[in-house]
């Protein structure tokens, strides 16, 4: 399981740093960074979540 | 587990039920029933990117047509619901027969209000769907000058997109400070501050008595008698849902189909979500109708599991999220204020393009809005969502 993030549609809403504050964080300087981008099956459920809410559907999962 | 549910309301809340559907393991048929031409696509684009002509239309749509085959729903599109029977779990459509559901999904969001006369005149717009803002995009040539009536979120990201086609903007606004009633008058005036350093002209305080023109429109009479010429009007001034297919039909009706705290309707198997549900949110302890993106997705994964796994689930208790981009600011709001809330800026200025500041209410947090600052905005977000305290982010 892979996290793709399309960095020329996200915006930093930073709702994926709330749905999965394991993998997602948005520091000072304004920009999303993956923390873990090959996380374990157990973070699916919430990885789907953030994918979910992204308002620009920036995110997907591979695999 | 209901066999059949038919999804009324092929926008995103229609679209999450879908998918929440068989995320959750629905197994049985769902039908997906939408008015608008087009398949599900996205709506906050279209008064910015589309707008300003950065995004081609092909680029909304959620999913290309392969996309729903692993959904196994039959999408139909370019038909409308018309009635929801009484004593008959089935919803009569506007093309074919009428169709029976074992569950149904409510989520037919919400249409602009008009003002009399709007639909006689040329060059007057509203902006809901792709289709609107296509004839909107049309409109906005060289030299157009651009009236948009009611500053609200979608007045002035429209007035944003034509300040940034280099369009003259008047915006006409009742309220004395545009966005006071939802985010207090000093953000109020911030904003339209904002507007004002790009170009935009205020007139607020005031009402539109009339839209004159000759088969096209070519001015706006103001309620204190001063007329402002005009080649575009965009009517900005606010949504009702639409209900009207439901009348008759037992779902109990008040400013949207009244749900309780699981998005249940006063119909078994009947759930509604997104702009059209008005439903009792426990962590704030009242009643709302919410009409943004977010909530529309998480209310549709919230009613699914209440027509899955019926009333025993735990309440749908959401901190409201929303977001606005204007000219270069990402302004992001989170929770639920009232007139009268305590309002305190923590950092930053509206001068300065970015800042965070706090609503509060007897001591509590209520709300949380930012300029361009993301990561605040979503740690006061939790914070809101935990009962937080004022006295706890005043350092922050």
């Amino acid at each position: 399981m892979k996290i793709v993030v399309d960095f020329d549609l996200c915006q930093s809403h930073g709702l994926c740093t709330q749905a999965a504050p394991e993998l997602f964080e948005i520091r000072d300087d304004g920009f999303l960074y993956i923390l873990n981008e090959e996380p374990g099956e157990a973070m699916r459920d919430k990885l789907d979540r953030a994918a979910r809410e992204c308002p620009t559907g920036a995110i997907t999962v591979d695999g | 587990m209901a066999r059949h549910v038919v999804v009324v309301g092929a926008s995103l809340a229609g679209l999450r039920a879908v998918e929440a559907l068989r995320r959750r393991g629905h197994e049985g048929s769902i039908t997906l029933i939408g008015d608008e031409a087009h398949p599900p696509y996205d709506r906050p684009p279209l008064s910015k990117q589309v707008l300003c002509g950065a995004w081609a239309p092909e680029r909304v749509p959620f999913r290309q047509k392969e996309g729903y085959d692993p959904l196994n729903v039959d999408v139909r599109t370019g038909v409308r619901a018309t009635s929801l029977e009484r004593f008959d779990n089935r919803v009569a459509l506007s093309e074919g027969g009428p169709i029976s559901f074992d569950g149904l999904v409510i989520a037919t969001g919400a249409g602009p209000r008009t003002l009399p006369g709007a639909s006689d005149l040329s060059g007057v717009f509203v902006l809901r769907t792709l289709d609107d803002a296509l004839a909107l995009k049309g409109a906005l040539v060289p030299g157009a000058r651009v009236v948009v009536v009611g500053a609200g979120f979608i007045g002035l990201e429209v007035a944003s997109a034509c300040r940034s086609l280099g369009l003259p903007v008047t915006a006409v606004e009742l309220a004395e400070v545009p966005l006071s009633s939802t985010l207090g008058e000093r953000m109020g005036r911030a904003i339209m501050s904002l507007h004002a350093d790009h170009g935009v002209e205020f007139c607020t305080g005031v009402g539109v008595q009339e839209l004159q023109g000759e088969g096209c429109v070519e001015a706006v009479l103001l309620s204190d008698g001063r007329t402002l010429a005009a080649d575009v009007v965009v009517l900005g001034i606010g949504v009702r849902p639409n209900v009207g297919w439901l009348e008759g039909s037992g779902v109990e009706v008040e400013d949207g189909v009244v749900c309780d705290e699981t998005c249940a309707t006063s119909r078994p198997n009947v759930v509604a979500a997104g702009d059209v549900a008005s439903f009792y949110n426990p962590r704030f302890g009242i009643r709302q109708r919410v009409e943004h993106w977010t909530n529309a997705g998480e209310m549709a994964d919230a009613a699914v599991r209440r027509l899955l796994e019926g009333p025993e689930v735990e309440p749908y208790a959401p901190v409201p999220y929303f977001w606005s981009d204007q000219y270069d600011v990402k302004i992001q709001f989170a929770g639920h204020v009232q007139p009268g809330d305590d309002f305190l800026m923590l950092d930053g200025a509206p001068g300065e393009r970015k800042l965070v500041a706090v609503y509060g209410r007897e001591g509590r947090l209520t709300g949380a809005v930012t300029w361009n600052r993301p990561p605040k905005l979503i740690a006061l977000r939790r914070a809101i969502g935990q009962g937080g305290l004022l006295s706890d982010v005043k350092e922050a």
